[in-house]
């Protein structure tokens, strides 16, 4: 399997003003680093309000204009600059965004899933490519002329799903597609994650519920504190967490209601207050006097895993 | 001590149907009770009804056997899950805590809160760190039930842990009433000690 996407060492900063005209440089994300193959759905794990939806932005290229992106981002074994992020955006890889509030309130439904077209015979073509995808999607002819207030939450669901897939795209990129659902609808949407997946389409999911990625993803990130520190396979959070590599993964997992709801001290550092050496440092429970003066980097460890420990560095 | 609804129903003035209809409640201290039902089923509703957030409703909400003072101190107070939304965006946060009751340091250790935080505006701090604060705005001394209406949704199941195992903690020394309203079903099972099922639309149900 070839990657699709492989993003590199991306960092992001902003650049903030504090007081007058004092500005700071803010780090968000310092190292992230994750791939995504054909057929795969890999889940980016933070917790809300950690920066991972940045994420998202670079790879589309719509940060905002004091941000400061570093790092590789490649499709296709290729780096994309802006210009390509912005050829390629819509096109082979789309976004389902969080909720129906990013499309256009004034606009139908049909309209907006189809978007621009030069011509008319462009937009009869794709009107009849529209609503066959709404057809498989059990979206019925009358919601091409609704407007987006008028969507259900599974229907609002679906239509960013089928507009998405509207541009028959190598990657799809969604954006916390869960929170706010019931329990079927959340269902739902997962399972058109799965059928993207048999389509062999590539699915990154940025998301903060760890049920959602369990459920779906074959592979899942996880984002602490502006760093990834682990890719796990989905199987290995089973158990006692006895095959998760990285000892947040481990507290992480424990701390669910059904695996104990154990209790660990701290709280991931901030933006900003980010130390030298490991960030998962002050919380370590085996840590050595190298982690806190050194950051290690994210190694292989084989099998499509990787973990950003010392423990883990040259068979140690 | 006892929080009581009696045949609590409610509308919303431009529907048609009622969200809830004659639900019965009755919540004490002694029992930590898990509410649960699909979304849409007034649950979040019916916690604003139970702490007085909302007033405009059919049956009554009755406190140590009266009904829920109008004015003052709130002592049934509700948790829900966006801190961000609850707090001045201009003031720091130790203004916002002020506003509620003087917190010792003890107190903000063991909600794992650090002094250099309290300088801060609340859009200086992450989901998490937020929500603890707003807990210990709400476990004001006065406070005598407490509403936590999905209130550690948003956040990773550490912090999910931490706060909860924090919370529980003071209900059991002030002897305290907790209703914790979840979809999450391990969670209730873990710390409730009896469920409450809200159907869409009819009573509750024990």
């Amino acid at each position: 399997m070839d990657n699709l996407l492989e993003v590199e060492n991306v960092s992001i900063s902003f650049i903030q003003y504090t007081k007058g005209l004092n500005q700071r440089d803010l780090k968000v994300i310092t190292d992230l680093t994750l791939d995504i193959s054909e057929g795969e759905i890999l889940a980016v794990l933070g917790s809300s309000g950690s920066g991972k939806s940045l994420l998202a932005h670079a790879i589309f290229g719509i940060l905002p204009g004091n941000a400061n992106l570093n790092g590789k981002i490649k499709f296709k074994g290729k780096e994309l600059s802006q210009e390509d992020k912005e050829e390629i955006r819509g096109k082979n890889i789309v976004l389902v965004p969080q909720s129906v509030n990013f499309l256009d309130p004034l606009m139908k439904i049909s309209d907006i899933a189809i978007g621009h077209c030069d011509s008319e015979e462009e937009r009869k073509e794709k009107k009849i490519r529209q609503r066959e995808i709404f057809e498989h999607y059990n979206l019925d002819p009358e919601v091409d002329d609704m407007y987006p207030f008028q969507l259900s939450g599974g229907m609002a669901r679906r239509v960013l799903v089928s507009t998405a897939l509207l541009a028959d795209p190598d990657l799809v990129v969604a954006d916390e597609p869960t929170p706010g659902l019931d329990e079927k609808t959340v269902e739902e949407t997962l399972n058109h994650f799965k059928h993207m997946k048999d389509q062999g389409i590539g699915v990154l999911l940025i998301t903060h519920d760890i049920h959602a990625a369990l459920e779906v993803a074959d592979r899942i990130g996880i984002f602490y504190s502006g760093y990834v520190i682990e890719i796990a396979l989905k199987e290995d959070f089973s158990g006692d967490g006895e095959n998760l590599l990285h000892p947040y993964t481990k507290s992480l997992f424990k701390a669910l209601p059904a695996n104990g709801f154990e209790v660990i001290k701290g709280h991931q550092p901030l933006h900003g207050e980010i130390i030298k050496g490991c960030p998962y440092y002050d919380r370590c429970d085996m840590k050595f006097d190298r982690c806190k003066e050194e950051r290690p980097e994210l190694v292989d460890v084989g099998n499509n895993k990787k973990v950003r420990c010392f423990k883990y560095e040259e068979g140690e | 001590m006892e929080l009581i609804a009696k045949n609590i129903s409610f509308k919303y003035p431009s529907a048609k149907d009622y969200l809830l209809k004659d639900v019965n409640l009755e919540l004490d201290n002694n029992k930590i009770i898990g509410l649960i039902g699909d979304s849409g089923s007034g649950k979040s509703t019916l916690c604003k009804i139970l702490s007085g957030y909302v007033r405009e409703f059919e049956g009554e909400v009755l406190f140590e056997g009266k009904p829920l003072a109008k004015k003052g101190f709130k002592p049934v107070q509700l948790i829900y899950q966006h801190p961000e939304k609850v707090m001045n965006p201009k003031w720091k946060m130790k203004q916002v805590l002020e506003e509620s009751w003087e917190v010792s340091d003890d107190f903000l250790s063991e909600f794992g809160i650090q002094k250099s935080w309290l300088n801060r505006f609340p859009q200086e701090l992450s989901g998490g760190e937020l929500q603890r604060f707003s807990v210990v705005r709400s476990l004001n001394p006065n406070t005598k039930f407490l509403i936590a209406d999905e209130m550690t949704t948003m956040l990773d199941a550490i912090t999910q842990a931490q706060i909860l195992d924090s919370v529980l903690k003071i209900v059991k020394e002030r002897k305290m009433g907790f209703l914790l309203v979840s979809h999450d079903m391990d969670l209730v099972e873990t710390i409730c000690d009896e469920k409450i099922y809200l159907k869409d639309i009819n009573a509750a149900m024990k």
